[in-house]
């Protein structure tokens, strides 16, 4: 288990409680890793491994299928990850350079997050919004559409703002 | 009901450009003038317009467009309380609902014939537009009158492959178990389609109704919709009409008083394209890494736990209420003979309307764009990629080809899940081929080697003819490799991924030995690295 603080001793609960509420259920897996990425922001190696004791299965199976997804994470991500699409409606609309002024107003590398924590940068594939290409999505829910590159600096403000 | 009802799109484009809060503020402003009696404010599902959020106003029948506060306070001053027009907000009826010139075919709702004019939160409202009345009516049926039905409608899958649909439910019947099952697959993530996901926001009992349905008929009493995390909206909508499903009565136990019990229940997924292969679904629902099965056995015959299961797409399914309440002759007299009723089309790329059109099958290509009012800008349409991401490139020549099922073994234009992808003369066609092959290598699976070392040995081709360092030899392999997959891959998306960059090769070949013997790409995108090995800008 993590280095116990309370905060993780709470979430560990939640994550108990979760999967006791799916009891008898076939096919769980995916839905308790939904949670557990909620509950913790990504799935390091510890939680994976709770989550196989707790659903009696090998922590091997559980790793293949955390890999296999793009929702989850192995690794810790920004406090509000950029994804931006790259799908061929969005590229074909300039995805690309969108990307680049994230990347480059941040001064990060895909994949990475900022020194003070705040952001990480993703290309993701299609979201699913192609007529409001190009797309990008902050978080889970903030969609942006139509995005240009100038309008980078605008949306990176807002979230640190937000985040004061 | 009120005399004037407003209603608000409130779609997932919708909301980008705002429209929750403009609902919240029509509401706050009805409460404030104490209109509460006389006005309703309701949401409701795409309205077709997508260069603002769409305010109409009826009975009047009155649309509006619009992108700020400012505009929806002056639609309510106005029009709410002066019962006077705003015309520079004013968008035609026309627009909506056709958006094109006369002589084109009319467009024909089947599938979207509740999107936008019902609230899809509403259970009363779908009823009131004969909602469940085809439960009823199926419910007074025998299963093999069902799926004869189904069977002579000639109901095709919506998400690509085509198949019958009346059979798929015919091999489920006659498969004896004793638990069946019924799933959705709504896990729609061909770059380019957003159309379940307009389906499921706007209209999301149709889908419900079709499974209780197509439950009744196999001999099912569990579904599972199957749907992309990322889809909020149509997750809320969903969850909100199953729970009311079962108030209703709808779903649970002897629904409608007919002993026969269908419980239905919605699984996210977790973001990868194969899982909206059949046999890689089921193993995602149960819980494990999503790679295909091999087949035989299908679905029909051993499917989610090992049991007989029925998979069908959303907007197939939404097809499924209106045959039961029309009849298959019906239905047949829409679209062509081998390929009945409509398609559900998504405008996407460099298109100045984007948004999507319900057209009989067997519209040509032409009358789409002429639909979507060719391209945007300056700059000209160069291709035009049909069917999704898996789906063909053509140029103009191809254009005047009807799409249908048919249509790609005759011309060798997909219509796969309906995307119409427009591509201006800004691209270049090695850089498209190239974002294109780097989804597949990214989306491949792994399991079966054409397609992982395939897609592989393809984006690095492409790259170093980005480069403009590829020889006629690479293209050579290029082809091969292609060819190989086509042939032996485990799955659909293995055998496809070469149906893009093969219609690119045949297609546009020219602009490839443009690459390759004069070191010069059109668009001026591809150009030489002094250091080696450049990859491409970002990995998926």
């Amino acid at each position: 288990m993590l280095e116990c603080c309370e905060k993780h001793a709470e979430l560990y609960n939640e994550l108990e409680k979760y999967i006791k509420s799916l009891e008898g259920k076939k096919g769980i897996l995916i839905n308790v890793l939904h949670k557990a990425q909620e509950l913790f922001g990504w799935l390091p190696q510890e939680v994976q491994e709770y989550v196989a004791e707790k659903l009696n299965i090998s922590p091997s199976t559980v790793h293949g299928v955390v890999t296999f997804y793009n929702f989850f994470s192995t690794k810790p991500k920004g406090k509000n990850q950029i994804k931006i699409c790259l799908g061929t409606a969005c590229y074909v609309k300039g995805a690309d350079r969108v990307m680049e002024r994230f990347l480059s107003e941040l001064g990060v590398e895909e994949g990475e997050v900022t020194e003070d924590g705040n952001f990480s940068v993703h290309g993701v594939r299609c979201l699913g919004a192609c007529s409001m290409a190009p797309v990008v999505l902050v978080g889970e829910k903030d969609f942006f559409g139509k995005v240009t590159p100038d309008m980078v600096p605008t949306i990176i403000k807002k979230y640190k703002e937000e985040g004061k | 009901m009120k005399p004037i009802t407003v209603l608000v799109s409130v779609d997932s484009n919708s909301v980008l450009l705002g429209a929750r809060e403009f609902y919240k503020q029509l509401v706050e402003l009805v409460k404030e003038y104490n209109f509460d009696s006389i006005v309703d404010v309701l949401e409701t599902g795409t309205l077709g317009n997508y260069n603002g959020v769409t305010i109409a106003i009826m009975p009047d029948d009155v649309y509006y467009s619009v992108k700020t506060k400012d505009e929806v306070y002056k639609i309510f001053e106005e029009h709410i309380l002066k019962g006077r027009k705003v015309p520079e907000l004013e968008i035609s009826k026309q627009k909506i609902i056709t958006y094109k010139p006369e002589k084109l075919p009319e467009e024909y709702k089947i599938v979207t014939r509740n999107i936008g004019k019902i609230n899809p939160k509403s259970i009363e409202e779908y009823i009131a537009n004969d909602g469940y009345f085809a439960l009823a009516k199926a419910l007074k049926m025998t299963p093999e009158e069902i799926i004869n039905e189904i069977k002579e409608s000639g109901l095709r899958g919506r998400g690509g492959a085509g198949f019958p649909t009346g059979l798929k439910w015919e091999f489920t019947f006659k498969t004896s178990s004793d638990q069946k099952y019924i799933v959705c697959n709504a896990d729609e993530g061909e770059p380019g389609t957003y159309k379940d996901r307009l389906i499921m926001e706007g209209d999301p009992h149709s889908v419900i109704e079709a499974m209780i349905i197509a439950g009744y008929a196999v001999g099912a009493t569990k579904g599972y919709i199957y749907i992309r995390g990322e889809y909020f909206g149509s997750v809320e909508n969903l969850r909100k009409a199953i729970k009311d499903a079962y108030e209703y009565g709808f779903l649970g136990e002897n629904i409608l008083n007919s002993n026969f019990n269908f419980d239905l229940s919605i699984r996210l997924g977790a973001g990868a394209y194969i899982c909206g292969e059949e046999t890689a679904l089921l193993e995602s629902i149960e819980g494990n890494a999503g790679r295909p099965r091999l087949k035989p056995p299908y679905p029909p015959q051993s499917g989610l736990f090992g049991k007989p299961t029925v998979i069908n797409n959303v907007e197939t399914l939404a097809n499924v209420p209106p045959i039961i309440l029309n009849g298959a002759k019906w239905f047949k007299s829409i679209g062509t003979e081998n390929s009945p009723g409509t398609k559900v089309f998504c405008f996407a790329g460099n298109l100045s309307s984007r948004g999507i059109v319900e057209l009989p099958m067997g519209v040509t290509v032409r009358e789409l764009l002429a639909l979507a009012e060719g391209a945007s800008g300056t700059s000209n349409l160069k291709m035009v990629q049909t069917g999704g991401i898996a789906g063909t490139f053509i140029n103009e020549e191809k254009f005047d080809t009807p799409l249908d099922y048919d249509s790609f073994a005759n011309n060798g234009v997909s219509l796969g899940s309906g995307v119409i992808l427009g591509v201006n003369d800004t691209h270049c066609v090695v850089d498209i081929a190239l974002n294109v092959m780097e989804f597949f290598r990214h989306e491949s699976c792994g399991k079966c080697t054409p397609c992982r070392e395939g897609t592989k040995n393809a984006v690095n081709i492409l790259e170093k003819m980005k480069r403009l360092e590829a020889t006629k030899e690479d293209l050579d392999y290029l082809i091969e490799i292609s060819n190989l997959a086509k042939d032996t891959a485990l799955c659909g998306l293995g055998q496809s991924f070469p149906v893009p960059l093969l219609s690119l090769i045949n297609n546009f070949k020219e602009e490839f030995l443009e690459h390759i013997e004069k070191q010069y790409c059109r668009a001026n995108l591809c150009k030489k690295v002094e250091k080696k090995k450049v990859k491409s800008k970002f990995k998926l």
